[in-house]
Order: structure tokens, then sequence, then C-alpha cells
């Protein structure tokens, strides 16, 4: 069994080294035909001047392609900028597609070769690591050495994989035209799917949707005998196949706008985005209940799931976002900061984004009823800073690559507007809570230490008290861990749901009034 | 000093409940908790995880290191050499002296020894302070064998950690069942037998002769009463703990096995007075209790109790209300509530149900009224608050089992043993009792009632 999960290990990691050392595979040239089939007719002529230098050159490198192409590039914006000549400057990026079309590398020739030796080899040799854990072990709880673990205890292992995670996110969101020979590569899946080339969102979307479907395997090998996480990681699995990834893509087969039927607004902040709303309602009858559906969601389906389920319907059963961590993060669940002061951080910042998310999404509205007129610049604006700082670099860079340094749900408990918002009606409304039973406690830690959220359940439950907190993404893992039996997610009646005993039940010397 | 300072000996649960409490009742008083092992509060409890890497020694810590200091509690790190009861001192390792007005000793227990031949060599110890773990971490670093001696809690949680690493554990019970003192003989063998799928070697019905050393006086073996000798580098000595009383031995304090005090917690000597492990009470608390209560639960009972009465004119006695235990066997889970002994006689008469796993299982006790007594549960987690009642009101079997659905606090999606659990009743006992029904909306909607 050692031996197969080393074989496993081994795979996987010959795997993530085809999959890191692709982009660096081949040479580039770029052709006029290329660049009149990737650009905008409206900057046709400029880019066949911009770029004439680098037609018939051989680049050996991506390195130096990409180089050539920005200073040509930039050189020919700067100039137009310093001559305020605003219309006239090319805001679309183009290095990505430019680049894509002009690579010679062998990925192109057998795309689906290096597809297998690398994503498919990380994830057969995932599968025959994961497949055999815990092979003729009673179920129970399994997390013996975790703290004496490289990987999970932020040692070498975990920063190293923190790095690749965060280096990757930010030449995924900011330096595509790096990644285009992985984008080549998964193009013949893109073009089964949706009948069209990859994008880099593609690639991304494939091997989000891989890792937690094999994590996800990995949870119901960790959790066997826990009905609780085997059918809520089902449901993520489902979800993110399905909803997130095969579903969108088959739209775009029909002419259908790309669209994620269990992304809410706020957390899918362009919703209310004018191009959606126009590709939304230029879609016919599915484009129009994807606005209404939307709209359902936000107005009648958060509160009403919420009041009876708790946010945990979302949040780890449904949610992309929340199916990473509970799949990919998992092994890092117990890093995150459990200090009050990190409590207070949290709120200021999970409400103060979803402020921003609510200002900017009323000035988009505002915007568009107005054709236009006046919030036009401001729009804009908002839109990209939020894009960048909140879409890319938390919910991203932040949220997944610092994993193995502050837990598996940074971006859920820190930035999601959506779980803020799912937040507020589960701390008010709602028939959810953890009960605590009675007075068994022993104060032992466990239920505060693997929390994903962060929040100290032990405070609650050694005072005999519920657990009702707005962040509480009800993952079910402070019951599972709890060698007491004394953690129960439950919904039921509102009476009694916060609760405060004094005394905890047992003792009977002191009569409390209450 | 001021003149009213009271000073805690002892930050284990029972001293820092005390604290807490005394807190809540008065803003002003002065607290000091004197403790020798950590400087803060941890859960006892929860040393198992820390070796078997689980937490670390911080997680353990129930309240965050400013939570004392928010609180006006001060912690002193020292250990107490000898108590002046009559200056009202304690004299501390350095020569420093603390003085109080009111002292609560909640000093604990250590690990029992019996005097076997050996029991003092190197790597040999039990398992109970914040030093005993850093020890077992050092002794079991290299070793080929444990062995444990003594079938009880502290036994089946040193085997545990001792298998998480891998390490071949022989344990040496020397009743004929495990924990078979505290469980009925069905329980001690479903335990028993989830001990030994863990790998462990149990040995039932056999004790230790004596701990046999090698030359440089670590442990090097052990032989059984039967004359086997088993090798080993380490043992554990579990069998059991006692009140940690060795400081008080020649001082006027009254004492017996514990510290003696009366229903109010107090000692022979005025201002001073004893909870948790290390009391003992002069008579037992209430029908069915012992005298040395020591639990967590009841330690954190003791506290609650003394701190009421030290912020309060009108005093109160300790009244427990109906007992609870739990434990945590490996992977299998034990509650306990109200009064099931290893042995009862009639007219008590108890129904016992075992899944076919072997992992779960029921055990009701009722007295000729056929009202319940106790219970336990192994594999099923309980609610407290419905035992509690039903116990306190003395509700009769078909009751108890009717309802027990909404007793069950399994995680949601749990197999339900409800069905299975009445299938056996109605068959031994002539009976019909029925599950009650829920509509969908309920089950739907997740509502108990």
């Amino acid at each position: 069994m050692k031996f197969l999960q080393n074989t496993g290990l081994i795979f996987f990691l010959f795997g993530l080294l085809a999959f890191t050392l692709i982009p660096f595979l081949g040479t580039y040239q770029l052709e006029r035909s290329e660049v009149r089939k990737q650009v905008k007719d409206i900057h046709q002529e400029a880019m066949m001047e911009v770029l004439q230098p680098m037609f018939g050159t051989r680049y050996a490198s991506n390195f130096s392609f990409v180089r050539d192409f920005n200073r040509y590039f930039d050189t020919y914006n700067e100039g137009l900028k310093e001559d305020q000549a605003w219309d006239k400057v090319i805001w679309d990026d183009y290095a990505f597609p430019l680049t894509k079309a002009s690579s010679m590398s062998p990925v192109a020739d057998a795309p689906l070769l290096f597809l297998v030796l690398s994503i498919g080899l990380a994830v057969f040799g995932g599968l025959l690591y994961t497949l055999p854990m815990y092979r003729n072990e009673p179920a129970g709880i399994k997390n013996d050495g975790i703290y004496f673990s490289s990987m999970k205890a932020r040692g070498w292992l975990g920063i190293i994989t923190g790095t690749y995670l965060i280096l990757f996110y930010i030449i995924l969101y900011w330096y595509p035209e790096y990644l285009t020979n992985l984008v080549i590569m998964v193009d013949p899946i893109s073009l089964l799917l949706s009948g069209g080339p990859a994008s880099q969102w593609f690639l991304y979307g494939l091997i989000y949707t891989l890792a937690i479907l094999v994590m996800g395997v990995r949870m119901f090998r960790k959790y066997k005998g826990n009905n609780y996480q085997t059918i809520r990681t089902v449901s993520v699995m489902f979800f993110q196949l399905s909803f997130a990834f095969l579903i969108p893509e088959i739209l775009v087969l029909f002419n259908m706008p790309w669209h994620d039927f269990k992304n809410i607004w706020p957390l899918d902040y362009s919703f209310f985005y004018e191009y959606r709303i126009e590709g939304m309602l230029g879609s016919g009858a599915l484009g129009m209940f994807m606005l209404i559906w939307g709209i359902i969601l936000i107005l009648i389906g958060v509160p009403l799931f919420t009041y009876f389920y708790g946010k945990r319907w979302y949040c780890s059963w449904v949610c992309g976002c929340g199916g990473l961590a509970e799949t990919l993060g998992d092994p890092y669940r117990q890093l995150s900061d459990k200090s009050l002061k990190a409590w207070q951080i949290e709120r200021y910042l999970v409400h103060g984004v979803l402020v921003f998310a609510v200002l900017m999404t009323a000035v988009t509205i505002a915007n568009y009823f107005m054709e236009f007129a006046l919030l036009g610049q401001a729009t804009d604006q908002l839109h990209s800073i939020y894009g960048f700082a909140i879409g890319s670099a938390f919910a991203g860079v932040i949220g997944t690559g610092f994993y193995p340094f502050m837990g598996n749900r940074v971006w859920c408990r820190f930035g999601c507007p959506l779980a803020a918002y799912l937040g507020l009606v589960q701390r008010f409304k709602s028939r959810f809570r953890i009960t605590t039973n009675g007075g068994q406690c022993i104060s032992c830690g466990n239920c505060s230490t693997y929390c994903e959220m962060g929040i100290d359940v032990r405070w609650y439950a050694q005072r005999g008290q519920n657990i009702v907190r707005s962040s509480c993404v009800g993952c079910g893992v402070c019951s599972a861990v709890c060698p007491r039996g004394v953690l129960k997610l439950e919904n039921g009646e509102e009476a009694g749901r916060v609760n405060d005993m004094p005394i905890i039940i047992g003792n009977e010397s002191i009569k409390v009034k209450s | 000093m001021t003149d009213n300072t009271i000073v805690i000996l002892g930050n284990g649960i029972s001293g820092v409940t005390c604290a807490r409490h005394i807190r809540k009742n008065d803003p002003d008083i002065p607290i000091t908790i004197v403790s020798a092992e950590t400087r803060h509060f941890f859960s006892r409890t929860a040393l198992m995880y820390i070796y078997m890497g689980h937490m670390k020694y911080e997680h353990t810590k129930p309240y965050a290191d400013d939570f004392w200091e928010k609180n006006k509690i001060s912690l002193k790190l020292a250990w107490v050499e000898q108590v002046d009861f009559t200056e009202r001192e304690l004299h501390l390792a350095g020569g420093e002296k603390l003085s109080y007005k009111t002292l609560v000793l909640a000093t604990g227990s250590k690990p029992n020894k019996f005097g076997w031949p050996g029991e003092d060599l190197k790597g040999v110890q039990g398992l109970y302070s914040y030093q005993d773990l850093l020890q077992m971490e050092e002794n079991t670093g290299k070793i080929g064998r444990a062995v444990l001696v003594g079938g009880g809690l502290i036994g089946v949680e040193m085997a545990e950690m001792l298998r998480s690493r891998n390490i071949p554990v022989t344990f040496l019970v020397r009743e004929n069942g495990f924990w078979d003192n505290i469980l009925p003989v069905e329980e001690a063998a479903l335990v028993g037998k989830h001990i030994r799928e863990h790998h462990v070697d149990l040995r039932l019905a056999t004790s230790l002769e004596e701990i046999i050393s090698d030359k440089n006086g670590a442990v090097q073996g052990i032989r059984t009463t039967d004359g086997e000798t088993i090798d080993c580098q380490f043992v554990g000595l579990t069998a059991g703990v006692s009140p940690l009383i060795d400081i008080f031995k020649d001082s006027p304090l009254d004492t017996d096995r514990g510290i003696l005090v009366d229903d109010k917690f107090q000692t022979n000597l005025p201002g001073v007075y004893a909870i948790g492990d290390c009391a003992e009470f002069r008579s037992a608390p209430g029908e069915g209790r012992k005298t040395i209560e020591q639990v967590w639960y009841t330690g954190r009972m003791h506290g609650e109790t003394l701190a009421h009465n030290l912020t309060h004119k009108k005093q109160v006695s300790y009244v427990p209300g109906i007992w609870f235990n739990s434990a945590k066997f490996f992977d299998i889970e034990y509650q306990t509530y109200g009064h099931v002994p290893a042995k009862w006689t009639e007219p008590y008469h108890s129904f016992y149900w075992e899944s076919g796993s072997g992992k779960v299982a029921l055990r009701l006790l009722f007295d000729q009224k056929d009202c319940i007594l106790g219970m336990n549960a192994f594999g099923w987690r309980m609610r407290h608050e419905f035992f509690d009642r039903a116990i306190r009101e003395g509700w009769k079997a078909e009751r108890v089992l009717k309802q027990l659905s909404s007793a069950d606090f399994n995680p949601e999606f749990h197999r339900q043993f409800h069905q299975q659990v009445l299938d056996q009743y109605n068959r031994e006992n002539g009976t019909a009792v029925k599950l009650p029904k829920r509509s969908f909306i309920q089950k739907l909607i997740g509502s108990r009632a």
C-alpha cells in the first residue's frame, strides 16, 4: 500500500514538473495573418505597424517574445498618452492571444500527449496516493501527526507549496501570456465542450475542477464513516463539475453567454455589469431565465435557504471557492488564526468588502439606467479597482495561495461579500446553530484548532453555549473531531438558539435566577 | 498584598473555574493562581493530542494569554514547598513568600504506584502532568515496545498515543475485562475488542510482577505474575491516580486519602478550602457517589460552587445533579448518564443493544418500577439534556425508548439505530413501542419536534 502511494506521489510530482516546464517549451513567431485574426478591426492598422519589426523573427522563448511585444506595444501607447491622444490608446490586451497564436511549440502538435504527461499524470498520481489512504484502518479521526507535518504545519514544504500557488495565481491573472502553451494543451478539450479554443480561464477551470475531484476522493477516505462529510463532499464535487465547469462551456457551444447558475452576486460581482446584462438580455428565454434566476437567488434564495439551513447550504455544499477550500484546502484547515484580533479584522474586512461591492453595483446599475452619462468613468474605475483588488488579488492570490500559511478559508472569512451577506442572515434570522451538548465539553481544543473559519468554538462549548456565529460555514468538522460528542450542527426552533448557561448542567448547588 | 487576597494553588480545571467564577461575582477581589506546572491553564484531557500531533500545546489553552490580565487574575509560576497555615503564607521555592486571606487547594492528582519492583526506573512513568508528557516524548523516542499497566482511561489514552506513532503496545490489565470495575461485561468486551482492533496486545487477567532494569538503570522488560517476560523500553503506569497532597502530610491540615472537606469544601482550617481531585469529602456528596471525585466535570462543579460561596453571604452545599461522564476509547466515544454500575442485582434490570458492527451499543438500566436509572452509550452521541431530564424525572422504559430519536446527538445523515433498538426491545419485552412519526416537512427542515 505504501508502495502504491509512493508511486502515486512520484507520478504526481512528475506531472507537476511537466506542468511547470511546459510553458517554457518551443519557439515563437508572429505572423501577419494572426494579427489580422486576433486583433479588432479598429486596431488592425495600428497593430500591424506597431508589430512590424516582429514579423518574421523567430523568438527562442516566450520571454523574449513577450519582452519585444511589450516593448513595441508600450512605446506606441506611451507616445499616444504623452500626446494626450486618449482615444487612440489601445486598452485591449493582445499579449495573450498573440503569444498564443505565435507559439510554435511541440505542444501544439501533440496537445493530448502533453496533457497526459502533465495534468493527466498529476491526477493519476493523486488518485493513486489518495485512494489507498487509511485502508484496513477503522473509521475515525485521522489527524495523527498533522502538527509534525512540514506540509500542513507551515514547514518548508508548506512554504514552497504556498509560494508556488501564489506565483501561479499572479501569472494567471496578470501575465497569462506566459501560460500559452498550457492553454494550447487544453484547446482540444475546450473545442470538444464549447466549440471554441481555450483561454487561460478554461485552463484554470479545468485544473480547479480536477483538484476538487481528486481531493474530494481524499475527503471520502479521510472522513470515512462520517456521512455528513461524505455527502457534503459529493455535493461540492457535483456543483463544481456540472454547474461551474461543464454547463457554462456547453452554454457557449449553443451560443449562449458563459454562465454559472449557482454563482450569486455579490460573489459574482460582475453579474450586473453591462456586458453581462446585455449578454443575458440578448440570449432569448434562457438568457432571461439567467437574469431572473440570479435575482431570485439574491433576494429570495439566500435569505430563505439560510433561514432554514444556515449559510452552509451555500458555503460548504455548493460554492466553488468553498468547494476548493473543503477539498484541496482541507489539509490546511488548522492554520486559521483563532485570536480575538483576527476576528476583529475579519469583521471589518468582510463587511467592508460587502459595502464596496454593494456601492459598486449601485453605481453600475445607476449608470446603466442613466445610459452611461455621468457615471461612466466612475463605473469603469470602480470595476477595475474591484476586479484587481478583490476579484483577483484577494480571492485568487491570497484566497488560495495562502492556504498553507493562513488556512483554507482566508478569502471566505476575510473577503467574500456573499459570505458576509449570508452571515448576516445566519447570525440574526436562522434556525441553524451548533448545539453544545450540555456539560460534556472538556475544553480540549480540537474544535477550535480544526475550525477553518477561525472560530474559537471551544469558547462557547466549554460554557455550555450554542455556537451562533455569522462566519460559520457549517463544514461540520468541529463536530467530527470532538472526542466527547459535544457538538452537533442542527436546524431547529429559533427559541433557545442563543443561550447562556451561567452554571453548566449537572451542578444543582447553585440556583441561578434566569 | 491586600488582606482579602484569595490564593488558588493549582491551575487545573477546578482552580481556574473557581477563579473565573469568583471574578464573575466580584470584580475587585484580588485573585492569584499559583502553579509550577505551566504558566497558563491548559486542558489536561488534551495532553494526548499534543503527543499525537493533532494539536500543539498552545491549542490546548482554553483562554488566550491576555485573558488573565484582562480579568485581573494574577498568575504565579512557582513551586510551593510548604504552606504555613498559622501565618497564612505559602513558601515558594527560592524563598519567596505569598500571603493569603483565603486559600483554595486544587492541587490535583498523581499517578498511582503500588510498590512494583522497578517502578522508579528510567523509562517508567505515568501520565498526568505536562511534565509527564514531555518525559513521555523523551522516553518513547526510539523504542521497540511499550508496556502499559492498569486498564483505565489513561491507559487507553496512552495506548492510542503510542499507536499513533506505530509503537507496539502490550497492555496488561489485572481484571478479566477492560475497565470492568466501571463497565458491565458487554461494554467491557466491546471496548476490549476495539482496543485489539488497533493492534494493541491486550492481556486481560494479567498482572505486573516486576519491571526489569538494564545495566544503566533503564527499563528493558517486565515480568508478569504468570512468569512471562516481555521486552520493552517503556512502561506506562496507568493504574489510576490519587490526590497530590504530599506537602500537607505533616501539617495541621486534616487529610486521609485526600484533603478532607465538608459539603462546602471547607477543610478543618478556617479560610482553607480544597476542590477537585485532591479533595476528599467526609461524606459522599450524593447517593452512589464517591468521596473523591476525579473527573473533569466534577472539578468544574467544585470550582463553580466554591466560587459562589466565597462571594456570597448565603452559603450553599455542593449538590451535584445527575452523574455524567464521557471518554473515548480510540475511535469509540463513550457517554454515560445517571447510575450504571458494573454489576447490579434484582430487581434492577437492564436493556442492552449492540450493533452488528460491534462498535455501537446502548445500555439502559431500570429500577423495579421500570423507571430509568442510567445509561451507557458507545459510538452513539446522546443529548445530555434529554437523559438528565429523563433520569431526574424517572421516565418509564417505554417513554425513553420511544423518544430515543430526540436524544440522538449524532451528526446529521448519520446512520439511525432507533428502529433496531426498538425491534430488539419489543422482541425481548413483548411490547409494541413504535417510532414516532416525522412528517416530510419536519425531516426536510431538520426539526426535532
